[in-house]
């Protein structure tokens, strides 16, 4: 039964082969979209059907399928096999389902497009390499995944490889691509230091042998040094991956690839990987309270940096990938204090709206002709229902407006952090949300409401196509009612005593981590009570949420003329621009990193080191030995007489030695 | 046994024929030299399936004394390790012949004989199991590169290929000082042969594993050797012979360079180095490991800031065999395995690259990087096949180049002898700067728009560059996906030699000298 996982990245594959190899002779787009399409909905079925089956039978341990034997050498061997458990189960669910929506969406969105066939070969692509990612029973195979979404992911951001993009040193979309690549390899030297210590430390690299190991005797591991840098290390993988402080850089450039792919990868799935690993290795962070700390401050710093940035941004697609950056940043918030799936819950949820955020996006920007920038748009609600209402929707989740899907997730995360201790990681996390709720309604009223700010005479804006609609409601209604997969306690607690159905189904993946928190934690564990703090946080957060909603309410629906927001920036003119320019990090570090290093490279260690020093020595042995060569040619004279002078001063020379040493 | 001989001789034949052929009948010329390398091909394959890969001594093993003065004779035989290395030899060489048939414009025939006669060369090298032997082909390589670079090559190419003699040759007169060296001791201390010499390669290494030489006198004879071979490798600070050669060189030659000849350097390392001088190999594994780090580091610094696509390549090779000798040196299973797959792969991938380039050099007489741009609208088969050797060479996982590169770190990291994760965590930042500097350099070739009305009109590959490409991808997702093909080829030998070298590092069971088992062994 469980041995089908391993046609759920298999199809895909096939997918890509299929629309890779023959997609340029088939021609017709809507049997290239079918086929490709097909191909992840076949997966998404499979997956409903472990899924099923995990549900109606209980199992104490992962189920592992192994393939092959990949790499093997010396007492190193690591298999191709993969693992069926809640947790992999659940991640496969959502990159199928939604992945499966947006290759449907794909359709209309590329229509008419040159390379329609290499896109959807790409896209299965990612398909499968995510599927890897999930699924694998090791972190090798994650590891293959994860640089192979990566591939896709940089593929896809210069998928359009002869148009401009700007960007801080960026010219091309290939050049987005390139920074997005080489950013995640900086994280990706991390994950495999920290695969090699990890293979030192447990002498495998099997996900559920490490697991064992490190809990069956976590007092020894608990607290040292190698569970710090193994996790951190990881860590280091994950802000590569999903975007965060140092590593954020990357993501609002990734934006230069087409919109659907910002939602599928920058959006729902690629960029939670990070999230994935953390919880897939959560055993591991939870014997380093010092990585966890870790995780959750950048985690938050992150979740407000961002959002502050996405308050000032003016293009649809960069507001909405800060916001993401922001988001990501509360999942590893939730990870770093324990609350592994409340990470998880976030993950799922988010994908929801923000990959329906993203694919509206898309509409709106296919409707007005490629226009991005949200001072150029306004009323498009009138011309576009279908996407105004479900953007409205993803909208309202986002911003955490009671019993929409964002609502529960994000408030466990600051409910977590708060009950944990760490009530200065709920301040700042609720100032995100403030500022959440503002740039998301912001965005929501320069778009679709207000005056008509486009040029009328070249730009009539049209509603999407079914294949585009079809997709965004169905995600509506799951960024409507996907929440209540995870009601906490303090709201279900009438109807259950384990209300959070998400929670339940991870229970069996995370128990051992939350057993190691609960043994080596001096804070009192909270367990299932009611308390009052919960619902007066909870009516803090809506309380937030309301206000953000207001201020943009009066800044940009109720004032044509955005007189206060104008206002605010002139007054504040440095830290608007410290804002608009993301804080200047990419300034920063190519002064501080990149600029350094090549010029060092090409003017020292080339042109010096290796032209003037190494070369320098070569050729001068070489000159040395020919100098050497004339100079001595000249006793070669040719004259006899010259020869026999010679000679006798030789016999007088040894003559003397002669005499004077006996 | 008779593939065997084939296999070596067949491109001498080739070679030989080739001298008789009218200059003038140039597709003759082309098609024999073809015919030769692919039919040379087809028996190693047969070769490679009759050897069996759970032996982990010599197979096919084949001695004529020549000189019984001097003990000196035509040994050959193949393990693990040079089964692997002459099975890329003979797969290379087909290649390089192929791409020669429009990258080679002048005095065709002289130029197969000569590519024939290095492919004989080269095999000779890896199967040699005499040290007079191994000296002779080492440096009957230098005579058909030597005019391949000098006749058929760039514009500097005179002072390109006497740069590369004069490295190599200065390199192999001290390995020939140290063949007689270790020929003398070990003919008249140990074995007490009647000539009192030998360059049996086999009795050599049996003699010495049980007689050990001693240390002072090991170091000098190891660093003999290893200066050779680095110097061909190239290791760091003895590599810039190479950037020179590789972009003087003719397409096919550095295909050929790449692709095979470097190895002869990494091979020598664990043939002789490690095999031999044990002790010495203890005392300079940090030395070496440290140098070969540096070269990974160093060498990407240096492709960072190339101006010309072959350049940028050429450094590459000095990052990427840093990884070999890295493997090599840290001296575990897994690192030496991860050397030796490395070895096959960086001549898959780099050698793709190099007939990438040759191939847009072809096209446009030009490797500034500044001169194109955009070449994927008007060139989208070459596109794929480009990006994928870039990527194998970048080391994406489920390419060949992941693999070598995984292992050989991997090996670095718990070897006992180096000790130390420094090497690992500096050798693993060359993973990004690859990443930096292939990806920009495909960036500024293939992206983009089209600036320079020259490339408007590029052509796409036609069938032969198609077919002269299509089986080194095969090879490439094979290794990525499925290295055990080729892992477990080498497998066995490569434990026999690192269990001989914990043992002498680290103790085991005592042995007794027997001298006529050595001879009736083989």
């Amino acid at each position: 039964m469980y041995d089908l996982v391993i046609f759920i990245p298999l199809i895909p594959f096939l997918g890509f082969l299929i629309t890779g190899l023959f997609g340029t002779k088939l021609k017709n787009e809507t049997l290239i979209g079918t086929i490709a399409s097909a191909a992840v909905g076949i997966s998404f079925i499979l997956s409903c059907i472990l899924f099923y089956s995990l549900l109606n039978q209980h199992i104490e341990n992962p189920v592992i399928v192994p393939v092959y034997t990949w790499i093997s050498a010396g007492s190193f061997s690591v298999n191709i096999s993969y693992q069926v458990d809640h947790l992999s189960v659940l991640f496969s669910l959502i990159v199928t389902g939604v992945g499966f929506l947006i290759h449907v969406y794909s359709i209309g969105y590329m229509h008419n497009d040159r390379s329609f066939a290499r896109f959807f070969a790409y896209l299965n692509l990612f398909i499968f390499m995510m599927l890897n990612l999930v699924l694998s029973s090791n972190f090798l195979l994650t590891f293959l995944g994860w640089e192979g979404v990566g591939l896709c992911s940089y593929l896809l951001i210069g998928f359009w490889y002869d148009r401009k993009f700007e960007g801080t040193r960026i010219i091309w979309t290939g050049d987005a691509g390139n920074k997005a690549f080489i950013v995640n390899r900086i994280g990706d030297f991390g994950f495999i230091i920290a695969m090699f210590i990890i293979y030192v430390t447990f002498n495998s690299l099997e996900y559920q042998t490490v697991t064992e190991l490190a809990s069956g005797s976590y007092a020894t591991y608990f607290n040292t040094g190698i569970m710090t840098a193994i996790t951190l290390l990881l860590f280091l993988g994950c802000t590569g991956k999903s975007a965060q402080i140092p590593l954020a850089v990357w993501l609002p450039d990734a934006m230069a690839g087409p919109t659907p792919v910002s939602a599928l990868i920058h959006a729902a799935t690629m960029v939670t990987a990070g999230v994935y690993l953390v919880a897939r290795t959560s055993v591991l962070f939870a014997l380093s309270p010092v990585s966890m700390t870790v995780v959750a401050i950048v985690g938050v710093l992150t979740a407000f940096f961002a959002a502050t940035i996405g308050l000032v941004q003016n293009d649809i697609k960069k507001v909405l990938a800060y916001s993401t950056v922001s988001q990501l940043g509360f999942m590893f918030i939730a990870l770093g204090v324990g609350a592994f799936s409340a990470g998880v819950f976030h993950v799922m949820t988010h994908a929801f709206f923000k990959g329906l955020l993203f694919l509206g996006a898309g509409a709106v920007i296919h409707g007005l002709h490629e226009e991005q920038n949200i001072k150029r748009m306004g009323n498009l609600k009138s011309y576009m229902p279908t996407t105004y209402k479900t953007f409205l929707i993803a909208t309202l989740a986002i911003s955490g407006i009671p019993f929409f899907s964002g609502f529960f997730s994000k408030d466990e995360i600051l409910w977590y952090a708060f009950s944990k201790g760490h009530w200065s990681l709920w301040l700042i996390g609720v100032t995100a949300a403030l500022f959440t709720a503002f740039y998301m309604f912001r965005l929501l009223y320069l778009v679709f409401f207000g005056k008509e700010r486009f040029d009328h005479h070249h730009i009539h804006p049209h509603e999407a196509p079914k294949t585009m609609t079809v997709p965004l409601q169905i995600l509506a209604v799951l960024s409507a009612i996907g929440g209540f997969l995870g009601i906490p306690y303090a709201l279900g607690f009438w109807f259950s005593s384990h209300p959070n159905m998400l929670e339940n189904w991870l229970e069996p993946v995370f128990k051992n981590a939350q057993f190691i928190i609960y043994k080596t934690s001096t804070h009192i564990e909270i367990g299932h009570k009611i308390h009052i703090e919960e619902y007066i946080l909870m009516l803090i957060s809506v309380g937030v949420a309301l206000l953000g909603i207001k201020l943009a309410t009066d800044f940009y629906k109720k004032d044509e003329l955005w007189t206060v927001p104008r206002k605010l920036a002139t007054n504040n003119k440095r830290t608007f621009s410290l804002l608009y320019n993301k804080y200047k990090l990419d300034e920063f570090y190519f002064a501080a990193v990149v600029d350094p290093l090549m010029l060092a490279a090409k003017s020292f260690f080339w042109q010096v080191f290796d032209i003037k020093i190494i070369d320098g020595i070569v050729n001068g042995l070489g000159a040395l030995t020919k100098d050497i060569g004339n100079y001595v040619r000249k006793i070669q004279t040719g004259i006899a007489q010259n020869y026999a002078l010679l000679m006798m001063a030789g016999i007088i020379v040894i003559i003397a030695v002669i005499i004077f040493s006996s | 046994m008779i593939y065997f001989f084939i296999v070596l001789f067949l491109p001498l034949l080739g070679s030989v024929l080739l001298l008789f052929f009218n200059k003038k009948d140039k597709l003759a010329i082309k098609s024999t030299a073809l015919a030769f390398s692919i039919a040379t091909f087809i028996i190693s394959v047969l070769l490679f399936l009759s050897f069996d890969y759970n032996n982990p001594g010599f197979q096919f093993y084949f001695e004529a004394v020549w000189i019984p003065h001097f003990d000196a004779g035509f040994r050959i035989g193949l393990d693990g390790m040079s089964m692997l290395l002459v099975m890329l030899t003979t797969f290379i060489s087909p290649i390089t012949i192929l791409s020669s048939f429009s990258a080679i414009e002048k005095r065709d025939k002289e130029y197969y004989v000569m590519i024939l006669l290095l492919q004989f060369a080269m095999t000779g090298v890896f199967v040699s199991l005499d040290l007079f032997l191994f000296y002779i082909f080492w440096e009957l390589i230098l005579i058909p590169m030597y005019f391949i670079i000098g006749i058929w090559g760039g514009k500097d190419k005179l002072y390109a290929t006497v740069k590369f003699f004069l490295f190599t040759v200065v390199g192999s007169l001290f390995m020939l000082v140290a063949v007689v060296w270790l020929g003398f001791y070990v003919g008249t201390e140990i074995l007490k042969t009647e000539s009192g010499f030998t360059t049996n390669f086999i009795a050599i290494k049996e003699a010495i594993n049980f007689h050990q030489i001693p240390i002072d006198i090991q170091k000098w004879m190891f660093l003999a050797f290893a200066l050779s071979f680095c110097i061909k490798v190239p290791l760091f600070p003895f590599h810039t012979w190479l950037p020179d050669a590789h972009t003087e060189a003719p397409t096919p030659g550095s295909v050929i360079l790449a692709g095979v000849l470097l190895k002869m350097g990494t091979y020598g390392l664990i043939r002789f180095n490690l095999e031999l001088f044990p002790l010495a190999s203890f005392e300079y594994a940090p030395l070496i490991a440290f140098l070969s780090v540096i070269g990974i580091i160093y060498g990407a610094w240096m492709s960072m800031v190339q101006n010309d696509v072959k350049r940028l390549v050429a450094y590459s090779s000095v990052s990427h065999l840093g990884f070999v000798v890295l493997g090599i040196f840290s001296m575990t299973s897994e690192g030496i395995q991860g050397a030796i797959i490395q070895m096959v792969n960086h001549g898959l991938s780099t050698g793709m690259l190099f007939l990438c380039v040759g191939m847009l050099y072809e096209r446009r007489h030009t490797r500034e990087i500044e001169e194109f741009g955009g070449i994927a609208k008007v060139m989208p088969a070459f596109t794929v096949f480009f990006a994928i050797a870039m990527l194998a060479s970048v080391g994406l996982p489920g390419l060949n180049g992941f693999v070598g590169e995984y292992l050989t770190l991997l090996g670095a990291f718990k070897s006992p002898f180096l000790n130390s994760w420094a090497y690992t965590i500096f050798a693993a930042t060359g993973v990004i700067f690859a990443a930096v500097y292939l990806l920009t350099m495909f960036q500024k070739v293939m992206f983009g728009t089209i600036n320079n009305p020259h490339n408007l009109n590029l052509k796409d590959i036609n069938k032969r560059e198609w077919i002269t490409l299509i089986p080194v991808v095969i090879f490439i997702v094979w290794i990525g996906v499925y290295p055990q093909t080729f892992l477990k080829v080498s497998e066995k030998s490569t434990t026999a030699l690192v269990n001989k070298l914990h043992e002498k590092k680290f103790g085991g069971k005592p042995y007794v000298l027997k001298l006529d088992n050595i001879n009736k062994k083989y």
